[in-house]
């Protein structure tokens, strides 16, 4: 009997177990899923949570219904990888041993990385939306807003989903609108990055549509710490932005328990091959979703084709033959601009977001990096889809692990490039 | 394509003055393109500069702010103070590498 653990039981990993539960035979393989997590969240809904229009029941599920069947499931911490003896250790002391590993843990938003932001104004003028509690007390707070200085803001990046802050701008502003409070809220959005996003066309369309909302932008904003004396974000050269409610995104980072076994970066991401997706130092360690360091988004969609091409690689390991499919970075993410409406970006490693009409040429029915209210009942299917399609692991029509360029408005002097 | 004379060698450059040839980097060439930015290279700064280069010769690329701490140990407060208002992409042009690449 061989043994293949699966780290981390969020989106990446139980698509995995899904796949390969249903081609490693269960004669010859056990499959091991290990998280301490006691639920399952759908982590794109927290951006919903705090405008009241998801609940937690929308976002929450106990594992045992997301687990797919014919997985050994153990619900604990990890406390490290012992990839010399090819085990993973838990905090108990039992050792796992594996024949194959796939790390799938994910990032998770660290405030104590920047000084003073868990302060006393934690949790109440000082909020975030990446977890679960966080959009619950977000929820609680924007109840009794008043008006007033509403700083939506980026530590640094990556972060997972990168759109997600924008997203929370376009929605709180829609939500404010509803509220009568708008025109006594100051919405500010203050990022690291030089632009409204990381790719220069959507940034260029992105940064336009928060001007057209009355959403001013500071950008280069590099925090240093959080004055809550002041109730100001205060940045390494000294520039201050002071809020009533600051709404952050922590720095991301990897699980500790990947530092533990000395397999991380800086950020506690592991080093991975961005095409076959097997980690740089060993060859029978996999790594899949935001743990790793590709250079792609770490969403939920990328996890998904990433999933299809991983599938085949650890089918080839296990057969001993080269590693033969590749990933391209395709990411797919949809921007929810509010008012019922959202945006559609499709991209990879080599290709940025472009306008155009997805995923069939002209037909659409989707547009890319327009705005329109397909788009958004898209965004709001995902959930849906999310829980029925992509967590067990079947295909979504039309769409596979390789970008298409049919239905994309490429300017000419990239497509020469990118053929 | 841009070129220019820096320190008594022709460089080429791209718009926004980063180097497009690293082979015509000196440590002449790095002193003339710090006085572009105002600044008087000095050990503090030489540490940094030989960190990026060490870095990107393995990585293959220019090292963001928390690996320069982590890795580097150098902190983010003394890179303000060495290189003003965006230390990494004003670091990265001293060294004749290319402007660092935002994240996705
Ligand atoms: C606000 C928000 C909005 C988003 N919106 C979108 C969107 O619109 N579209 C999209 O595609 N993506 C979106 N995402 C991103 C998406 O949710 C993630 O990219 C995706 O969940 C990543 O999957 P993963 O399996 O890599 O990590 P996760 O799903 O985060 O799973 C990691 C798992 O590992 C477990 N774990 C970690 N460390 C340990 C340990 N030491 N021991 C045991 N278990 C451990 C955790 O408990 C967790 O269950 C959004 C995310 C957020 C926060």
């Amino acid at each position: 009997m061989k043994n293949l653990i699966i780290l981390g039981a969020g989106t990446a990993g139980t698509i995995m177990a899904s796949h390969l539960r249903k081609k490693l035979a269960k004669s010859d393989w056990t499959i091991t899923m290990v998280d301490r997590a006691t639920h399952h969240d759908y982590q794109p809904g927290y951006l919903f949570m705090p405008f009241g229009i998801y609940s937690a029941d929308d976002v929450r599920r106990p594992m045992k219904r997301t687990v797919p069947h014919g997985i050994d499931f153990r619900e604990t911490d990890v406390d490290r990888i012992d990839a010399e003896a090819n085990r993973v250790l838990l905090p108990d002391g039992t050792a796992l041993p594996y024949d194959v590993l796939i790390i799938a843990t994910g990032v998770h938003p660290a405030p104590d990385q920047v000084e003073g932001m868990v302060n006393g104004d934690w949790r109440k003028n000082v909020h975030e939306f990446y977890t679960f509690e966080g959009a619950q007390a977000l929820a609680g707070r924007l109840k009794s807003w008043q008006g007033g200085k509403l700083v939506v803001h980026i530590c640094e990046m990556p972060i997972k989903c990168p759109v997600a802050p924008l997203e929370f701008c376009f929605l709180a502003d829609a939500w404010l609108q509803k509220q009568g409070l708008r025109d006594k809220t100051e919405i500010i959005y203050v990022t690291p990055m030089s632009g409204a996003f990381t790719k220069p066309v959507a940034s260029g369309i992105l940064g336009k549509l928060l001007d057209e909302k009355r959403i001013s932008v500071v950008h280069d904003f590099a925090i240093a710490r959080v004055d809550a004396e002041k109730k100001a974000i205060v940045s390494w050269d000294e520039k201050e932005v002071s809020y009533d409610l600051l709404v952050t995104v922590p720095p991301n980072m990897g699980a500790e328990m990947i530092e533990r076994s000395g397999l991380g970066d800086e950020l506690n991401y592991v080093p991975t091959d961005k095409h076959t997706l097997q980690s740089k130092a060993h060859p029978n360690i996999f790594v899949i979703g935001d743990a790793t360091d590709c250079p792609t988004s770490k969403a939920g969609s990328v996890a998904h084709f990433e999933a299809e091409v991983l599938t085949e690689n650890i089918l080839h390991f296990i057969a001993g033959e080269p590693l033969r499919s590749r990933f391209d970075g395709h990411a797919n993410c949809f921007i929810e601009s509010g008012h019922g409406k959202a945006f559609l970006l499709d991209f990879n490693y080599d290709q940025e977001p472009v306008t155009g009409t997805f995923p069939l040429p002209a037909v659409g029915p989707m547009k890319l990096l327009g705005e329109s209210r397909l788009n958004h009942l898209g965004k709001m299917a995902f959930k849906w889809i999310y829980w029925n399609v992509l967590l067990p692991g079947l295909p979504i029509p039309f769409i596979g692990h390789q970008m298409s360029r049919l239905g994309k408005n490429i300017p000419p002097q990239d497509l020469k490039t990118a053929a | 394509m841009p070129t220019k004379n820096l320190a008594g060698t022709p460089v080429d450059t791209n718009d926004e003055g980063y180097l497009v040839n690293r082979s015509q980097w000196n440590k002449d060439v790095a002193a003339a393109l710090a006085a572009e930015e105002g600044i008087t290279l000095t050990d503090g700064h030489w540490k940094v500069l030989d960190f990026i280069d060490a870095d990107f010769k393995e990585k293959g690329a220019v090292p963001g702010m928390r690996r320069m701490n982590k890795v580097g140990n150098i902190p983010t407060k003394d890179l303000y103070a060495l290189f003003p208002d965006g230390p990494i992409k004003k670091a990265a042009k001293i060294s004749g590498y290319p402007k660092p690449v935002s994240c996705v």
